[in-house]
């Protein structure tokens, strides 16, 4: 887009996209709003009368609120540290020259693929089940009692479900912008001195940096949003000890039927999604420079 | 210090034997250049005494030292790569100090010789800069900056300056010459340009087919070349080779003379032809005579201008000193 003319005309030509996306964002976002300030609940018909910041004021200082809002940060937190470290070195991996590179590399793609619903129940009645999974009966051949993941430790559970699929995520596009690393680089370096882990710290490391500011952007947007594995692994329990502020939105306007202050619970997570963003993108944004 | 001396190495990708057998001595404060057609190994055996491939079989020996199982950082070369292969994410300095920082330097020394080699090269203004801000020939200083901070026993140049345009390539060639004046360390140079192999060299390595075809002094190629190879290798325009009565008349299978060698005139001369395409760079004029009945076409060279037109008929006479004799095996005939 050099030219003035050509600017102009781009503009025209993406005008009806972007038009159709702001209604598409600004029609539910400003009836969330609207609904975030009535005393809306399903359970009692009548007048929804305008009850101002009630309902904000309700959801904030609900005592799950705070477990909610520590249990995202934490899922988002721990899913991102396993896929970034294990994807880079899961690409490591599958960067050196192995009989059978293509079908594996196939097989670390296929999580991905397997929707979150069932790859959670699959973890929670094939492995975390303490009398009929996978590890329950690893360790009561080894002679110790079962662990009951999801009762004992929920969040780490729900943690590994989603961390597992997204690792094939990370590992691929970590893979990709492994295999743009210039080889001569790395023979300059070999040259000059630097052993195995000095090269992956020096060069390697660097060159990921941008692909890693990539896998964290995306995962971050969808990490927020978890929801599914959630329910259908832990209802968010026991308790709220793995309920995060989806869920808590979920339990708010369809479980207890409070539309208000359902709405209520939606517009404060889109604002603390925008400042996770916001931090973000101060934090490793500007590796997106070239 | 350093001599690099290369005893019956051989190299194989799988099935495919790149290099033969190979013999190769380069004495210390020598300016070796590879030269030789596209493919024919000449990367490989830098790569090869560089360490960053392995022999297949043979030595590789360092002042003395056997290297041929030794890592590259344990050679004391340095090198100096194609595309550079600079650092993109950090900074000229760090580019330059980073072979020191690896072999753990203390930072007073770092920056004393990054500094130093900063002045050699001129890159006093462009240290805190990253590559991705210098321009070719700049790049082109920085990777040297990078290969002589660490005072290595011998530089290897793979094509360095292929990348950059004729201007700056001639500086960048003296440039290098200069440097190897300066430091009197032994410099092994892969190059296909012709003039680059002349003028740099002290021993030219004419490869082909991982052969070496001939080794020797920029001058000693091109007035006693060995084979045909050599002698259509080295020199620009190519040696005219001629064949059949001609040749036998001189007890030879071929014969070759250089377009330099070849006087001509309108009137008479001892072979006649008609203009073809004539070059005209100023300083000298290529003519490309046909019709001669010795070869499809003979180049001839003359200094400063000449007024023959296309189609003219021109007389061509050989200076018979200077015309080499080949054997049916292409071997010259002393
Ligand atoms: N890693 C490799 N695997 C298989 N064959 C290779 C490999 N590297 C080089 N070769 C082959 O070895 C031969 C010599 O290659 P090399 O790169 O040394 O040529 P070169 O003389 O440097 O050519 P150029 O002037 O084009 O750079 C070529 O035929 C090439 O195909
Ligand atoms: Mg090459």
């Amino acid at each position: 887009m050099a030219t003035k003319h050509s600017r102009a005309a781009s503009r025209l030509m993406i005008s009806p996209a972007v038009l159709l996306l702001l209604g598409w964002m600004i029609v539910p976002l400003s009836m969330t709003i609207y609904f975030s300030f009535l005393n809306y609940n399903l359970l009692m018909p009548g007048a929804h009368n305008f009850i101002g910041f009630d309902n904000y004021k309700y959801f904030l200082t609900d005592p799950a609120f705070t477990t909610a809002l520590i249990n995202t940060l934490v899922l988002v937190g721990g899913v991102l540290l396993i896929t970034t470290v294990g994807g880079t070195l899961l690409a490591l991996l599958l960067d050196q020259p192995i009989w059978g590179q293509g079908i594996v590399r196939v097989l670390v793609i296929a999580p991905f693929f397997v929707m979150p619903t069932v790859s959670a129940l699959v973890w929670k009645n094939m492995f975390m089940n303490p009398v009929n999974g996978l590890f329950g009966w690893i360790a009561t051949s080894l002679g110790l009692p079962p662990f009951d993941f999801l009762a004992h430790a929920p969040l780490f559970s729900v943690i590994m479900i989603v961390a597992w699929q997204w690792l094939p995520f990370s590992t691929l596009i970590l893979l990709t912008a492994l295999q743009s690393l210039d080889s001569e680089q790395m023979e300059a370096a070999e040259m000059d001195g630097a052993g195995a882990i000095s090269r992956f710290v020096y060069i390697t490391v660097p060159h990921l940096a941008r692909a890693t500011t990539v896998v964290i952007l995306i995962q971050t947007i969808f990490l927020l949003s978890v929801f599914a594995e959630i329910l259908v692994t832990t209802n968010g329990g026991p308790g709220t000890a793995s309920t995060n502020l989806t869920y808590l939105v979920y339990a708010q306007s369809l479980l207890q039927f409070d539309v208000g202050g359902g709405s209520a619970g939606g517009i404060i997570a889109v604002i603390l999604a925008n400042i996770v963003a916001i931090f973000l993108m101060r934090m490793i944004g500007k590796n997106l420079d070239a | 210090m350093g001599q690099i001396t290369l005893s019956k190495v051989t190299k194989k990708f799988g099935e495919v034997e790149v290099i033969p057998p190979l013999d190769l001595e380069i004495n210390d404060g020598e300016f070796a250049v590879f030269v030789g057609p596209s493919g024919c190994g000449k990367s490989t055996l830098l790569r090869l005494i560089a360490g960053l491939e392995d022999v297949t079989s043979g030595t590789i020996a360092i002042d003395g030292t056997d290297a041929t199982g030794l890592v590259p950082a344990k050679r004391r070369l340095a090198m100096v790569f194609q595309s550079y292969a600079l650092y993109p994410h950090m900074s000229v300095r760090k580019n330059i100090a980073f072979p020191l920082k690896m072999a753990k330097f203390d930072q007073a020394e770092i920056d004393r010789r990054v500094e130093a080699a900063a002045k050699v090269l001129n890159l006093g203004d462009y240290l805190d800069r990253r590559p991705g801000q210098l321009s070719g020939g700049q790049r082109q200083r920085v990777a040297i900056g990078r290969a002589i901070v660490r005072e290595p026993a011998a530089f290897l140049f793979d094509e360095p300056l292929s990348n950059l345009d004729a201007a700056l390539r001639v500086g960048m060639r003296l440039e290098i010459s200069e440097l190897h004046n300066r430091l009197a360390t032994t410099m092994i140079y892969v190059t296909h340009d012709q003039v680059e192999a002349m003028t740099m060299a002290d021993k030219i390595v004419v490869l082909q087919a991982g052969r070496i075809e001939q080794v020797g002094a920029p001058l000693e190629l091109y007035e006693r070349p060995r084979n045909l190879f050599v002698a259509g290798f080295i020199g620009s325009p190519k040696m005219n080779f001629i064949t059949g009565a001609e040749a036998a008349r001189l007890g030879a299978h071929t014969i070759g003379i250089r377009p330099e060698h070849i006087s001509i005139s309108p009137s008479e001369g001892a072979w006649k032809g008609t203009v073809g395409v004539s070059e005209h760079l100023g300083s000298d004029t290529f003519f490309h005579v046909m019709g001669t009945g010795l070869a499809e076409s003979m180049t001839v060279r003359t200094s400063g201008e000449v007024s023959l037109r296309h189609g003219d008929t021109i007389f061509l006479t050989p200076q018979e000193d200077k015309i080499h004799r080949f054997d049916a095996d292409g071997m010259r005939i002393a």
